[in-house]
């Protein structure tokens, strides 16, 4: 996204380019144009720019694509990490 | 990139259902805050009380409401009161179908949450159209956060297509949806199973009309999220409120402590809790506001950097009288509470990754921890003790 990136190199969205089809499904729904398709094949030509919505694997028809979706919420994340060592009770946090 | 080894991960398993009172999703175009309610509330009814009802239409599939293009002051205040995080708990539509206009068989299909602003924004964009309006129960949460819960997903939309017989009101196959509805439906999937091919379109609302006059396409910038100025402010506000929770009582103990042990003087009572509250200002609003100029990529550090400037500015403003020792721990605790504050901001903006948070958390908080336990002790030991 123009003047804003996030850490460099902590992205897990991970392309097995011999599976890819190169139907270009992943760049029509990337909202940060981490995508680029040529020759039929997709290439990951921006890894930092990937929030991890994890919009691409879900509609990528031959699952070629793998990332760990998750919405980057430091608050709800707390409030899993309580839950998990029992401090709070579940459900109630983990906001995003 | 294609070199990374590709490990079998279990895609939505990281996908909370909870949900909370807090604004802690990131924004997208259908506005803040987003967590929607804590009690999850399916909608109501759908009948004449939606909002913007016009009449009932006799479709081929029973009776659907004609709704308005426009909004009335209360939809306007509604919005108002749902950025200051107020009231949100009736911010819900009924899910289900709707038209704008006279839409005929081959009209285009239209789909959003019930989120009532995503609503709002959605049938503002249609005025002058013949639209039908899908709305998929995504219990009041926006369209970008519900497709993360998964809530604004393919299984709702394939139920919801069933449920209004959308089949039977149209010739077409086609759906349009936002686009950041992508991460929570499966475009192969919705078309094996009903036959409705699904176009992600814009990112905002604003873009549909654009969008469906050139025969659904989009333009590159029409696809692309952007975090601009006005789009961070409409954040701050529901930053604020949330963060008032904790810091009102706390800020109110420091006063109340300052005043106890040092005596009731404006120095006293006041200076510590408008020393944090300011702190928080700074993590909240600051942070948000500078975003872009602020140093590093780290959110925390961005935040610490703003609690610096806060310790300076205090210091240069009263701090004249300050011990070493209290000028010190000023620049400890200040900056450790903003640089919190400022790692919050990351689940409001629509462009950190989950990875990421994770990893500047684990670096980052204990620091901040450390740094706001020496100031606090260090101030207590100054006031209560020493006092
Ligand atoms: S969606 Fe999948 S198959 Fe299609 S181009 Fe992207 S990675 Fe390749
Ligand atoms: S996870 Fe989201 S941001 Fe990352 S590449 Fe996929 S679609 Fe783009």
């Amino acid at each position: 996204m123009e003047g804003f990136a996030y850490l460099k190199n902590v992205a897990t969205l991970a392309l097995d380019r011999g599976t890819c089809v190169g139907c270009g499904r992943c760049a029509e729904v990337c909202p940060h144009q981490v995508f680029e398709v040529a020759d039929r094949k997709a290439a990951i030509v921006d890894l930092d720019a990937c929030m991890e919505c994890g919009a691409c694997a879900l509609n990528c028809p031959v699952r070629a694509l793998r990332v760990e979706a998750g919405v980057g919420c430091a608050s709800g994340m707390i409030n899993e990490w309580l839950a998990s060592v029992g401090l709070r009770k579940k459900g109630a946090g983990g906001c995003c | 990139m294609s070199g990374r080894p590709v490990k079998p991960l279990k895609i939505r398993s990281a996908r909370r259902v909870s949900r909370k009172a807090d604004a802690c999703c990131a924004p997208a175009a259908d506005a803040p805050p987003c967590c929607g309610p804590s009690v999850q509330a399916k909608s109501p009814p759908l009948d004449e009380r939606v909002p913007g009802f016009l009449r009932w239409r006799e479709t081929a599939a029973g009776r659907v409401a004609e709704i308005a293009t426009s909004l009335t002051f209360a939809d306007r205040a509604g919005a108002w009161k749902a950025r200051w995080g107020i009231g949100r708990m009736t911010y819900i539509v009924p899910a289900g179908l709707y038209v704008v206009g006279e839409p005929d068989r081959d009209a285009p299909v239209v789909v959003t949450a019930n989120y009532k602003m995503s609503y709002d924004l959605v049938r503002q964009a249609l005025a002058g159209r013949d639209v039908w309006l899908l709305v998929l129960e995504t219990y009041g949460v926006n369209v970008w956060c519900a497709a993360g819960k998964g809530t604004f997903g393919t299984g709702e939309l394939v139920r919801r297509i069933e449920k209004t017989r959308l089949a039977e009101l149209v010739a077409h196959r086609r759906l349009v949806l936002p686009l950041l509805g992508a991460a929570g439906v499966r475009a192969v999937e919705v078309r094996e199973r009903t036959g409705f091919d699904v176009r992600f379109a814009t990112v905002r609302c604003a873009d549909l009309p654009q969008y469906l006059d050139n025969d659904m396409t989009a333009t590159a910038e029409m696809r692309r999220l952007t975090f601009t100025t006005r789009e961070r402010l409409v954040l701050i506000p529901v930053e604020l409120v949330s963060a008032a929770k904790v810091m009102v009582p706390v800020a109110l103990l420091l006063g109340l402590i300052g005043g106890l042990s040092g005596g009731w003087h404006l120095a006293t009572v006041l200076l510590p809790a408008v020393a944090c509250t300011g702190a928080v200002i700074a993590g909240t609003s600051a942070v948000p506001l500078l975003l872009p100029w602020l140093p590093t990529r780290s959110f925390a550090v961005k935040g610490a950097f703003c609690g610096l400037l806060w310790a300076a500015l205090l210091r240069l403003a009263v701090g004249g009288t300050w011990s070493l020792p209290g000028t010190l721990l000023s620049f400890l605790a200040l900056p450790a509470i903003a640089a919190y504050h400022g790692l919050n901001f990351t689940g409001s903006t629509p462009y950190t990754s989950r990875s990421g948070v994770k990893k500047e958390m684990r670096y980052a908080l204990p620091v901040a921890a450390g740094a706001l336990a020496v100031g606090i002790a260090g101030w207590l030991a100054g006031t209560v003790f020493a006092g």
